[in-house]
């Protein structure tokens, strides 16, 4: 187990190298850079330049050095002083911009997962079980019906609903009073109180996916033989659904967590632009606008990163549930 | 009140039908079989894939799909000596499922997949002694590890922790004989154990099925294609024909004095040591009928050689030729054997 | 399960099933796939509605009233306007409007719009308005419209331009985008999941990596920073382009694992080696044997890529990263609607989400459908 690990370990450095060469490129490609627009915004403003900051700033990124000598800069600065650059936009390095925001997006994003996960566990279950029935065409066309809402127009009726028949904004994950306050067990709580809204908007566009995955992968193994087998030792049919059938069709679906993680992290991304919440979204928009170049690719960087940790988790798990790779 | 027609037979299939409802239509898989077990007795139940020899069998726990239909009676009887009609018994109830797990065992085709391939041969071995033994889990154990012995799985206590695709296909089935005799059963069903092993394994599976039988003194109904293979493990054959009996008797007279056309095919497709050089195994002309149709008279007619007119539109009856030896041909009628059949 | 039910029925046997069955036995693989196809209903019905949408696409300009930049005067934000049968001067068989009257609440200071009541507008069809091009014709007439005034089915938006036409005009740009997407995608995906499934190996490897580093960056996030990289200066063919270029530089990964797999499985049939062994080349084996073989899947699983595409152009182009305004599509029309301030004064401005929501639904269904044909032995 641990030997499996530890391979997986190592196997992710070279995905998070190419990811993070994928990432520069990405905050390369567009022409010209936040700093010459600055620059000369100042100058057509007639402001006084801050040269001494400019230079300072081109000097400790190199940024008058070839892209690659850029892009080792910037590496070396991440590996060893956990430096992500400079965000020039708001003129603070950006590690201290993107902590608390990717934490944010992590909440969001795997309480939306939680969320699609008991929504589709039992719905699931009970059309594989029922299927061809009245209750799993509705089902399944609920199911149908969340994949294609966009997440936006989700997020943009429930805002409606609730402030054209309830008089609340259910925007932001904080009530205004804590919005700049420092972290507490209160501010938890209202952030529970909040994270609602986002986690069924998100949670909804993936809850179909899992549910179609389950159900198939549930009706191949209630027709497999060894379920018959379980029937004629006499085992009740719960018992039965729940220790063979269920247990063997969850073995493909933890594999899923590996692509639903970076499903929610981009509808939380544009989630947040609609519901104004302080995740990695709609900084990293913002950010890409304005040709903030650090402090993008710092984010695509990490928000890629997050779902390689999210396959070696669900690879993980996969190991913990089916023996047969366990032994392999 | 159930009553047996034969105070020895331990189980009774009387007038068995099963439909299964399908999108394309309705599947006729069982069209009126009578079958019965004497205690203590084993019967061979032989015919071509399809001819319901399975559903028959698996009605008799009532493990068939939710889309099945069926009428009849099961009767078995139990411990207690109550007769007990299994088909009438609730879906998925207590008592079919008491007697699944006390006194009727299976063992099916597939080795490979009827064991779960996540849970260990304990955990699958143990399960039903705990249920229906009130067994612990420790000695529930202890007794997998002996029966895993008996049926001749060498390093027993070892094994019992491993999973079955660390068994070969051949051990499985031992695995599964064990399951079947965890539950200390009065009847066992043993469907085609064989025919999904290596021919190597073939007789070894089966000497081990006759000798548990022996030793666990019980009744047993097996389930073949294979005229062969019945031959010396059982006490009477039923050939099965497009979900109906054709002909029933004690294996002797089955195969010295095969009355109906389909058991004469059946026997002389086997391939003979004997036979003369150059001579071809023959098989029986045509394929089987589409099943989604019940035929209005014999099912075989459209590939029986003697097939007359009145085949075609009436059903024959069963007639008694000799002692316990049944047929349900017009070429009987009356009970006595005419001249050109007998010597075909 | 249910005792004691029928005693065995006798049917007769028809001449229907057996030919029925016969037709089954003699089907290419194309055939199969359209019976099984005809008997999922949903699919069916799904289909149908898509060619139905296609077709209002390519004649946008004949189906809707006005040109999508036509402003209105006196009609901005106007909301839909009510298409009546009866009023107080009693039943009409030909549907007609009220002409509407811009005022201003005094108590909101808010634009309100009123029905003058006293006149009837007939709606007719095939009437004559703005002038148009369609394949080279140059008509004006116009499938339904109203001889002075103007209808707006559903409302206008802040310039007073017809929401009805617009969404109507926008399909032609986000239906199209899907498809075309789509079909770079399939491009890519199956050159590089057949090369990788077939050679196997190294380049198996290398191409594996690169799909698993694809896949694992969020897209939207991805999308984001690509978008954000076109240059605004772009002209709106070209942004066009590069955004379903974008699309499709993700939307290949699981076409590629997809073709992968199959290839792989098909690869060691029985069918392939005896091809293989009766010395066909290996050009011809991926022609005629391994292609046809999962056509039949890659079409039903493009299918079900197609909805992506849309959904993915429309959250960008909402986010304004995507399509630019002046182009007409679903989702530049719903960047009216980014604040639930306008959406509450304009409930309308919601509309083009709504075919969004029905595209991408009946292209699921469709793609459902076509996956249960594509493996027509299966049940």
């Amino acid at each position: 187990m641990l030997r499996f690990i530890s391979r997986r370990l190592l196997q992710m450095i070279p995905m998070l190298i190419m990811i993070s060469i994928i990432s520069f490129i990405i905050i390369q490609l567009p022409p010209g850079s936040y700093l010459h627009t600055m620059i000369a915004q100042m100058h057509a403003a007639g402001e006084q330049i801050n040269h001494e900051l400019i230079e300072a700033i081109k000097a400790r990124y190199s940024l008058d050095a070839p892209a690659h000598i850029q892009y080792f800069n910037w590496m070396k600065g991440i590996i060893t002083r956990g430096d992500f650059g400079y965000s020039f936009e708001w003129e603070k390095p950006v590690s201290l911009l993107i902590w608390e925001r990717l934490a944010l997006t992590l909440a969001v994003s795997v309480s939306s997962l939680l969320f699609s996960w008991i929504v589709a566990f039992p719905i699931a279950i009970y059309s594989a079980v029922n299927k061809y029935t009245i209750g799993d065409y509705f089902l399944t066309l609920l199911g149908f019906l969340g994949l294609s809402i966009p997440n936006f127009m989700l997020a943009l009726i429930l805002m409606y609903i609730s402030l054209k028949y309830f008089g609340t904004n259910v925007g932001g994950l904080f009530s205004p009073e804590y919005v700049m306050a420092p972290w507490s067990w209160a501010k938890f709580k209202d952030m529970l109180e909040h994270i609602w809204v986002p986690m069924v908007v998100i949670g909804t566009s993936g809850t179909a996916g899992l549910i179609r995955v389950l159900r198939n992968n549930l009706l191949d193994e209630l027709s497999k033989p060894y379920v018959v087998a379980a029937r004629s030792k006499g085992i009740g049919t719960i018992r039965l659904l729940f220790k063979y059938p269920v247990r063997l069709a969850i073995i493909p679906f933890i594999s899923t967590v590996g692509w639903t993680l970076p499903q929610m992290i981009s509808g939380e991304a544009v989630t947040a632009v609609v519901l104004g919440l302080p995740t990695a979204g709609p900084l990293l928009l913002r950010a890409l606008q304005s040709q903030d170049m650090y402090l993008a690719g710092s984010f695509t960087l990490l928000l890629a990163s997050l779902t390689i940790i999210g396959t070696l988790i669900s690879d993980i798990l996969l190991v913990l549930v089916d023996p047969r790779i366990r032994y392999e | 009140m159930n009553k047996m027609s034969n105070s020895n037979n331990l189980l009774e299939i009387r007038d068995l039908v099963v439909k299964f409802k399908t999108e394309e239509g309705i599947v006729n898989a069982v069209n009126g079989v009578n079958y019965s077990v004497p205690e203590g007795c084993s019967i061979g139940v032989v015919g071509e894939s399809g001819c319901g020899k399975t559903v028959s069998a698996y009605s008799i726990t009532r493990l068939l799909p939710k889309n099945a239909t069926f009428s009849g009676q099961i009767l078995y009887k139990e411990r207690n000596g109550k007769v007990t009609d299994t088909l009438a018994l609730p879906a998925e109830g207590k008592e079919i499922r008491r007697l699944r797990g006390r006194d009727i065992s299976m063992i099916f085709q597939e080795p490979m997949s009827s064991l779960s391939p996540v849970h260990t041969i304990n955990n699958q071995l143990s399960e039903a002694m705990i249920l229906f033994q009130n067994m612990s889990k420790q000695e529930a154990r202890e007794r997998s590890i002996e029966l895993l012995d008996l049926v001749g799985i060498p390093n027993p206590s070892r094994r019992v922790d491993e999973y079955p695709f660390q068994f070969s296909g051949g051990m499985r089935q031992r695995v599964m004989i064990a399951m079947a005799l965890a539950r200390n059963p009065r009847l066992l069903i043993a469907d085609e154990p064989t025919t999904a092993l290596d021919v190597t394994l073939q007789a070894q599976v089966l000497k081990l099925i006759q000798n548990m039988q022996n030793e666990f003194n019980l009744s047993m109904i097996l389930i073949t294609h294979d005229l062969g293979v019945v031959a010396h493990m059982v006490d009477y054959i039923y050939i099965m024909y497009l979900g109906r009996v054709v002909e029933r008797g004690k294996v002797v007279d089955i195969f010295d004095n095969p009355l109906h056309p389909y058991t004469k095919g059946l026997l002389n497709s086997i391939p003979k040591l004997k036979g003369k050089r150059g001579e071809r195994v023959s098989s029986i002309p045509g394929t089987v009928p589409s099943t989604y149709v019940v035929p209005v008279g014999c099912g075989f007619a459209a590939r029986c050689p003697y097939a007359k007119e009145q085949c075609f539109k009436e059903l024959p009856d069963r007639v008694l030729v000799e002692d316990e030896h049944e047929v349900s041909c017009f070429l009987f009628n009356g009970g006595e054997v005419k001249e050109d059949a007998a010597n075909a | 399960m249910n005792a004691n039910v029928t005693t065995p029925e006798v049917i007769q046997p028809n001449e229907e099933t057996t030919t029925a069955e016969e037709k089954i036995f003699y089907a290419t693989q194309w055939q199969l796939m359209w019976l099984k196809f005809k008997k999922h209903r949903v699919a069916m019905a799904a289909g149908i509605i898509i060619i139905f949408m296609y077709l209002v696409a390519i004649f946008a300009p004949f189906v809707a009233p006005y040109d999508p930049d036509t402003r209105h005067r006196n009609a901005a934000l106007a909301p839909p306007t009510k298409i009546r049968f009866i009023d107080e001067n009693g039943f009409s068989f030909r549907p007609f409007i009220h002409p509407i009257k811009q005022e201003v609440d005094f108590t909101t200071f808010q634009r309100i719009y009123v029905e003058d009541t006293s006149r009837r507008l007939p709606i007719r069809f095939f009437v004559r308005g703005e002038e148009y091009k369609l394949f080279g014709i140059t008509t004006n007439i116009h499938l339904f419209g109203v001889d002075e005034g103007a209808i707006f089915l559903f409302g206008t938006d802040r310039l007073g331009r017809d929401m009805f036409t617009r969404i109507i005009y926008g399909s032609r740009i986000s239906m199209s985008i899907g498809l075309v997407g789509v079909f770079l995608s399939l491009v890519l995906g199956l050159i590089f999941g057949g090369i990788s499934g077939y050679y196997g190996g190294i380049v198996d490897g290398i191409i594996q990596r690169v799909i698993e580093v694809l896949r694992s960056f969020p897209t939207i996030p991805l999308w984001m920073a690509l978008s954000a990289a076109l240059p605004p200066d772009w002209s709106p063919v070209k942004v066009y382009l590069g955004i379903t270029v974008i699309l499709s530089l993700i939307g290949w990964t699981s076409l590629g694992r997809q073709v992968r797999g199959l290839v792989l499985s098909i690869k060691n049939e029985d069918f392939v080696v005896a091809a293989r062994l009766a010395g066909t080349s290996e050009p011809k084996i991926i022609l005629t044997h391994l292609i046809p073989s999962f056509m039949s899947h890659i079409i039903a699983s493009i299918t079900l890529s197609i909805p992506n595409m849309i959904l993915s152009e429309t959250s960008l182009s909402f986010l304004g990263i995507g399509l630019r305004p002046p182009v007409i599509s679903w989702g530049t029309l719903l960047q009216q609607a980014q604040n639930v301030h306008s959406i509450v004064m304009a409930p309308w401005l919601l509309i083009p989400g709504l075919f969004v929501i029905i595209f991408v639904l009946v292209f699921n269904f469709l793609g459902d459908g076509l996956r249960d044909a594509a493996d027509p032995y299966g049940q």
